[in-house]
């Protein structure tokens, strides 16, 4: 089963909430193979359970059934700190909101998840240097978030996703909070990562966005549609 | 994550807050405060006490008449039924073993010339008192047992009497009035300054003998019974009482030593000191309610913040320790201005009046503090670190 060359294989992934009695489902019997080195888009209206499927590959959420195998590795019945960290090591986040803490500066922002995975200092200031100058903001590294522009503040976000090497990127409409001429530049930075090696999935609505990626998922209902 | 790392955390957290964190470190400052202030000064009065008392001797015994604790009041002049006869008795039954001094005190007016001094306190005892009490003179000399015996109409002034009938000019050989009756100065006594207020050298110590025919009583107020050596004061203790049963019933007179006096006292003074500390205790608890509300208030407050580190990789027990070191870096922040507040007051206290640190209520508010944090801190912290991450993230 195991594949060197598969980045996330999901089988069967199926997601209910329960409240008070009432089964809402929101995804049904979810098959889906990524490869390590593509870059997949995941399109779909919203409500078509685009988000809940993003949370689990994620690891932010938790399938009700089905296996999740990520970079080889069995994720599907992991405990929360398990999932931390797989999340910290395995997995870089791009939010649409940025999601960067204002009250640090654009370097600490960047270190953040080496914090947590304990690397040395020396090690992750090298590391958030080196990936700063990689987006472009060399100069703004002792800034405040909220100095930069939306399109600089998501270069930020794309840099941290970067800081532990993680096994995919998944960005969640990571243009969606920008003008166009930065989406574009959002855009061209992924896919040059993507060309670097890097796995990439995107969640976004946006069909002219999606085109950008190697291959196009789109999910309506709960379903995927090939 | 490191507890650098947690530090600064929690540091930078807390001084992009400023004022909040003032305002809820006030609370344990005072707190702190309150608790080493009230604590020095119950000490401080234990310890001046206590001083007090010893500086009688440790050897002294006293005998009051009435019963301590039995159905009458002690001290009563009613009941009163110790007698310089007992005092005379004693004296001769335990010669060889202690010094015995009756006393008796009474109140009136001293005159010289047409200076007066009112309400003087007149202590009328035996030669031997200086042997029992510590009496310096820096005049004169002390009346003899001679002098006693044919109760000699001599007196030795205290400082105040002193002063104001003779401005602290020469005096002996003077005669003056007592209540009515005419004394030759033969002393002054040393200085003694005032307790409470009261003034110790408001007196004059006149022979027992000349007391007794001018105020015309034959009761005493207390005996005062010092053994030679300290080993003796139990055996003292116990020949006295038979003695003193011999001749009176056991509700008429109460011997207690020193040390009784002094286990009495220490008593009265630590529930005074715990009571003092325990008001003050209230207040770092209200401190503390107030950190527990503001944590809270945080924890809402970056419930988004605390959403995105759990996505970027930080366990549980990462979120519990940055809410829970903030909110003992608040309290210990409070405990330790406090306590530097209260070692200055206290000292500043100890000038004017008594006050004494005591280090356990330095450590004790010190550690109080930090549990204060701890106790104070964990429900918001736990319940920081018990948000679930998309919830969180979602979070406006």
């Amino acid at each position: 089963m195991k594949d060197q060359t598969l980045a996330i294989k999901l089988t069967n992934i199926s997601k209910e909430y329960v409240t008070e009695d009432i089964v809402t489902k929101v995804l049904f019997g979810i098959n889906l193979v990524v490869k390590k080195g593509e870059f997949v888009a995941i399109t779909g209206a919203s409500g078509s359970g685009k988000s809940t499927l993003l949370n689990i590959l994620g690891l932010l959420d938790t399938a009700s059934s089905g296996t999740y195998i990520l970079n080889s590795l069995d994720v599907t019945a992991l405990t929360e700190d398990e999932q931390a960290d797989i999340r910290n090591r395995e997995i870089g986040f791009v939010f649409q909101s940025f999601n960067l803490l204002k009250k640090i500066s654009v370097f600490e922002n960047v270190i953040l998840p080496a914090i947590y995975k304990g690397s040395s200092t020396q090690e992750r200031e090298g590391r958030a240097r080196e990936l700063l100058k990689a987006v472009g903001l060399e100069d703004q590294m002792y800034k405040r978030p909220n100095q930069l522009s939306g399109g600089q503040q998501q270069r930020v976000a794309i840099a941290r996703a970067l800081m532990n090497n993680p096994a995919i990127i998944l960005a969640d409409e990571p243009t969606g909070n920008l003008d166009s001429k930065s989406g574009a530049d959002i855009m061209s930075i992924l896919k040059r990562l993507n060309h670097d090696g890097n796995t990439i999935i995107m969640i976004t609505h946006d069909k002219e966005i999606a085109s950008v990626a190697s291959r196009i998922v789109v999910i309506s209902d709960g379903k995927l549609n090939k | 994550m490191r507890l650098n790392e947690l530090l600064s955390l929690s540091f930078n957290s807390l001084r992009s807050n400023k004022l909040r964190t003032a305002l809820t470190t006030l609370g344990i400052i005072i707190g702190v405060f309150a608790v080493i202030l009230l604590v020095s000064l119950g000490t401080g009065l234990q310890t001046y006490i206590t001083d007090q008392v010893s500086g009688l001797g440790s050897n002294l015994i006293f005998v009051i008449p009435g019963k301590v604790g039995g159905s009458r009041a002690p001290g009563g002049q009613q009941t009163n039924k110790l007698t310089f006869a007992d005092a005379k008795v004693l004296s001769a039954k335990l010669k060889d073993i202690a010094e015995v001094g009756p006393i008796i005190q009474k109140s009136g007016t001293v005159k010289f010339q047409s200076k007066s001094d009112k309400g003087t306190s007149v202590l009328g005892t035996s030669a031997n008192y200086p042997k029992i009490v510590k009496t310096n003179l820096i005049k004169g000399s002390y009346f003899t047992s001679a002098q006693e015996r044919s109760a000699a109409k001599v007196v030795i002034l205290g400082q105040t009497v002193w002063d104001k009938l003779f401005n602290s000019q020469d005096s002996l050989e003077k005669q003056i009035n007592i209540a009515g009756a005419r004394y030759t100065v033969i002393g002054i006594l040393e200085k003694k300054g005032s307790v409470f207020g009261l003034d110790q050298d408001n007196t004059v110590i006149i022979p027992i003998t000349a007391a007794q025919r001018q105020f015309g009583v034959s009761n005493v107020n207390s005996i005062y019974i010092t053994a030679l050596k300290p080993e003796l004061v139990t055996l003292v203790e116990r020949k006295a009482n038979t003695v003193l049963l011999s001749r009176l019933t056991e509700d008429d007179f109460t011997l207690q030593t020193q040390e009784q006096t002094l286990s009495t006292i220490s008593s009265i003074t630590n529930v005074l000191t715990i009571a003092l500390g325990g008001i003050a205790a209230i207040s770092l608890l209200v401190g503390g309610i107030g950190v527990m509300n503001i944590m809270l208030v945080s924890v809402t407050e970056r419930t988004k913040e605390i959403g995105l580190r759990k996505a970027l990789g930080a366990r549980r027990m990462d979120i519990l320790k940055q809410f829970l070191i903030e909110a003992i870096m608040l309290s210990l922040t409070g405990g330790l201005i406090g306590i530097a507040l209260g070692l200055g007051a206290s000292y500043l206290i100890s000038i004017f009046f008594v006050s004494q640190v005591t280090w356990w209520s330095v450590f004790l508010a010190f550690f109080f503090s930090v549990a204060v944090g701890i106790i104070f801190g964990i429900t918001p912290a736990f319940r920081a670190s018990r948000l679930s991450p998309i919830e969180a993230l979602r979070y406006e």
